[in-house]
């Protein structure tokens, strides 16, 4: 198909080769799981289990509050041992309410909705339903909940569901692996996710990197008309979701709009997978591919992992570490963090583990910025990082918002390339934290504002009425002293 | 292991540096200088090893009165560059105090006074050149004719020393003036360029470089290949060479083309003088010229066709410096008028109508 071309970006070395040819391999079950409550952009979900409860694999641990939160479930049967804040994956280290699950060995399921043997048959609307139930959040690394995203679209004209199989990041192979070894069940996934937003269509996108998912893909697609295959260019970032739909079609997705409003969707094939799961066998989310990998790696794989698994389960099955890991990143180089120890859980949005070298990552302390202008080339948002840069050392965030730093997505192109080493990424990052908080912050003076009105509205208004009552009694007792005098 | 986070991300990066740039740089520069030294032999040679010497010198001089790390700071090899490119723009034999001076104008007052690398407003090798050029107007104009190392007529290495040390007084009958400077003198005596170009070296003198000029500069064609070399390596784009070069090269041929006694052709133009050098070696510095590719073109075209002014109407015969430093100054105001369209925004910042084809 035709293809339009994407501004910028970088062919990094894909380090892909380690895992690329393996098979899927199921991870064994471990003795405790860890379950983060939020582990979905939105709201955290809530516990509905207690202490002690005995669960079955699949059975729902936490429900989903408010509109945007996912649902979490048991990845295997065993005990609920604790209900407790603990570390969380993320490079803050800071603690998040999650549910501690001892293992009973059994991996018995638990009772599980109704299996639709053809979804196709059954009203939209059950299936958008199933996929909520199903805790089903985007695989990519996103995790934004994607019944959430099917109910927007369900609201629009979709006209094209885009499959995201670029797997642009390095040495993640998660994908990759998924379209070669069940390219059936993400076709029925894509087609099932078109059909529960009335989409006539659905494109799949692969970058060019991938030869054999991509042959596999398209016979798997040959029987539909309305399914195809895109072979992307190997450029990162074409995998973000902005820039996938503008390789596609052609089309700029306004600032500050949605994808949707474009009349497209777009989902990871992953997430497509785990769709078709969800209606096909009535099967909740409770595992999730993720690559192990790295130099530091004694045998990088592909896993299929029980959500809650504790990372160093995933790394002792790859062999363990060597001496020459560095650092432990949970998805890929590029747009991945740092992992503050290796006994926090793999999540829904956990593509990767990686254990890199010193010599993968190149790390070297920064120098003077030249002035290059390599990372203005290669942005793919047309920004211009080292003048946004600049200013944000200078404390200028007026200034870099003008240039719109928070456009930024903090793809980390500009980092790769900058020959100084600057750590661009991480003052964008800074100061979209730091605009953030200050629209907070006026968000909130503004409604304390506004309530302070009302409340001096609201005073002046029963003073008026006030003054108005007395007037009237006086103009009564005028009237009713007149009304004495003339009898 | 320890599971601290000790960095941030990207966990990986392109295998490029400071250092590594300023390397590529002197590599491309490698077979233009070889050429040159050994043009115009000895001193030269001395010449050239002094520059960089007292580059270096400057720099760290400048760094300890700052009181900042002085190793890191030669290491990345800025001041080797720049002093490579000074050497480059001298007479050849010029005394060794002229490279003192170009040192200190570039390192002190061009680069060290603006906070040091990256944040010189001005290149300053031509700050170095333009400086010596108004202050020394003589010594910055005495030519050597080619005298290729060993042969007869050539210096030798104690010959060569007295040259770069001041103390060789008869240098006259050993120079001779520059294409560009012969052009000039003859148009002010009342004689047509038409007339001057059949005393001026051959097409393929010019292109090869045996030919009076800087010590650096003479080598059309060893210049060009530095710039092919350094657009491989993807150093430099080919923006603002392009651009400056074919303005040049336009005019030029516009200009002779309507009056032929008046102007000189454009390919003198391109090759001659500091054309080549300029186009890829000064007007491409990074830190002094604009970032985008939109305002590398502006902006070579601003050197091209201030160049072109200089050489056909001002007092001097060369006008690349002049007109890189007169660029220099406009490189904020181009890089703010260049800035790419935000993705999903007009150039103004208001988010684009969605779902705008491109």
């Amino acid at each position: 198909m035709k293809l339009f071309s994407v501004r910028g970006g970088i062919h990094p070395s894909y380090r892909k080769q380690a895992t690329t040819a393996k098979k899927i391999e199921p991870l064994p079950v471990v003795p405790f799981y860890f379950l983060p409550l939020r582990q979905h952009s939105g709201a955290s979900a809530e516990a509905v289990v207690n202490i002690g409860d005995h669960v079955g694999k699949g059975q729902l641990l936490a429900a989903p509050v408010g509109r945007i939160s996912a649902p979490v479930h048991a990845p295997t049967s065993g005990i609920v041992r604790a209900i407790q804040n603990m570390t969380a994956p993320h490079p803050s280290g800071l603690p998040g309410m999650t549910i501690v699950l001892e293992s009973d060995g059994k991996d018995s399921w638990a009772e599980l909705p109704e299996a639709y043997s053809d979804p196709f048959s059954v009203d939209p609307k059950l299936i958008r339903e199933r996929v909520a139930w199903a805790g089903v959040v985007g695989l990519g690394g996103a995790a934004f909940p994607a019944a959430v995203k099917l109910e927007q679209s369900s609201q629009k004209p979709i006209k094209m569901v885009v499959l995201n199989g670029a797997e642009c990041e390095p040495y993640l192979t998660g994908d990759d692996r998924v379209m070669q070894e069940y390219a059936d069940e993400v076709i029925s996934g894509g087609r099932l996710i078109a059909y529960a937003v009335g989409a006539p269509k659905v494109v799949i996108g692969i970058e060019r990197n991938k030869p054999e998912a991509i042959a596999i893909m398209k016979k798997a697609a040959e029987a539909y008309d309305n399914v195809e295959i895109a072979d992307l260019p190997a450029q990162y970032p074409v995998g973000s979701a902005r820039h996938l739909v503008q390789a596609l079609t052609g089309l700029e997705i306004s600032a500050r709009t949605r994808i949707a409003d474009v009349g497209v969707l777009v989902q990871n094939v992953g997430t497509a997978r785990a769709v078709w799961r969800s209606a096909h066998y009535g099967e909740p989310l409770i595992s999730r591919i993720v690559t192990v990998s790295g130099g530091g790696m004694n045998d990088p794989k592909t896993l299929d992992a029980p959500i809650g698994t504790p990372v160093k389960a995933l790394i002792e099955y790859c062999g363990g570490m060597n001496e020459k890991a560095e650092q432990i990143v949970t998805g890929g180089p590029l747009m991945g963090v740092g992992l503050p120890n290796i006994d926090v859980p793999v999540i829904k949005g956990t593509a990767g583990i990686l254990a890199l070298t010193s010599e993968e990552m190149d790390h070297r302390p920064a120098e003077p910025c030249l002035r290059c202008g390599r990372c203005v080339d290669v942005c793919p948002c047309g920004l211009s990082p080292v003048e946004m840069s600049s200013l944000i050392r200078r404390d200028k965030l007026d200034e870099a918002e003008q240039l719109q730093v928070m456009d930024c997505f903090s793809c980390g192109s500009c980092s790769y390339v900058c020959p100084s080493h600057l750590p661009l990424v991480q003052y964008f990052n800074y100061a979209k934290g730091e605009i953030w908080n200050r629209r907070d912050e006026e968000r909130k003076q503004n409604k304390i504002k506004a309530l302070a009105a009302a409340k001096e509205a609201r005073l002046a208004e029963v003073l008026r009425q006030r003054q108005l009552a007395a007037e009237r009694a006086k103009a009564a007792k005028a009237a009713a002293n007149k009304e004495e005098k003339a009898v | 292991m320890s599971g601290s986070i000790a960095i941030s991300g990207p966990f990986t990066h392109a295998d490029n540096s400071v250092s590594r740039t300023m390397q590529m740089v002197m590599l491309a520069l490698l077979p233009a200088t070889a050429f040159d030294l050994w043009l115009f032999g000895w001193p030269a040679i001395f010449l050239f090893g002094l520059t960089i010497l007292f580059c270096l010198a400057v720099e760290a001089g400048c760094l300890m009165l700052a009181k900042r790390p002085v190793l890191p700071a030669l290491k990345d090899g800025s001041a080797i560059l720049s002093g490579w490119l000074i050497a480059m723009s001298l007479p050849p034999w010029a005394p060794w105090w002229i490279a003192l001076l170009g040192a200190v104008f570039a390192i002190a007052l061009a680069k060290q006074v603006f906070g040091g690398l990256g944040q010189n407003l001005f290149n300053p090798a031509m700050v170095a050149r333009v400086a010596l050029l108004i202050s020394f107007p003589l010594q910055m104009t005495q030519f050597a004719a080619p005298h290729p190392i060993f042969t007869a007529h050539a210096p030798d290495i104690l010959t060569g020393l007295k040259i770069t040390l001041g103390c060789e007084g008869n240098l006259d009958s050993l120079s001779a003036a520059s294409a560009l400077g012969h052009i000039k003198t003859e148009l002010t005596r009342g004689i047509p360029v038409t007339h001057t170009v059949q005393s001026l070296p051959g097409l393929k003198e010019m292109i090869l470089g045996i030919k009076p000029g800087s010590m650096g500069e003479t080598s059309a064609i060893f210049i060009l290949l530095g710039g092919l070399f350094l657009m491989w390596r993807r150093i430099i784009s080919w923006h603002t060479p392009v651009s400056m070069l074919l303005t040049l090269f336009l005019l030029g041929t516009l200009f002779s083309a309507i009056n032929p006694a008046r102007y000189a052709s454009g390919m003198i133009e391109l090759l001659s003088g500091a054309s080549m050098l300029g186009a890829f070696f000064i007007a491409t510095d990074y830190v002094t010229s604009p970032v985008s590719k939109t305002g590398q073109i502006i902006f070579g075209f601003g050197v091209g066709f201030l160049t072109w002014i200089i050489r056909s109407f001002a007092g001097y015969p060369e006008g690349v410096a002049f007109a890189v430093l007169l660029m220099n100054a406009t490189t904020p105001i181009i890089d703010h008028y260049s800035r790419p369209r935000v993705f999903g925004r007009t150039r103004q910042g208001q988010p684009v109508a969605f779902g705008d084809k491109k």
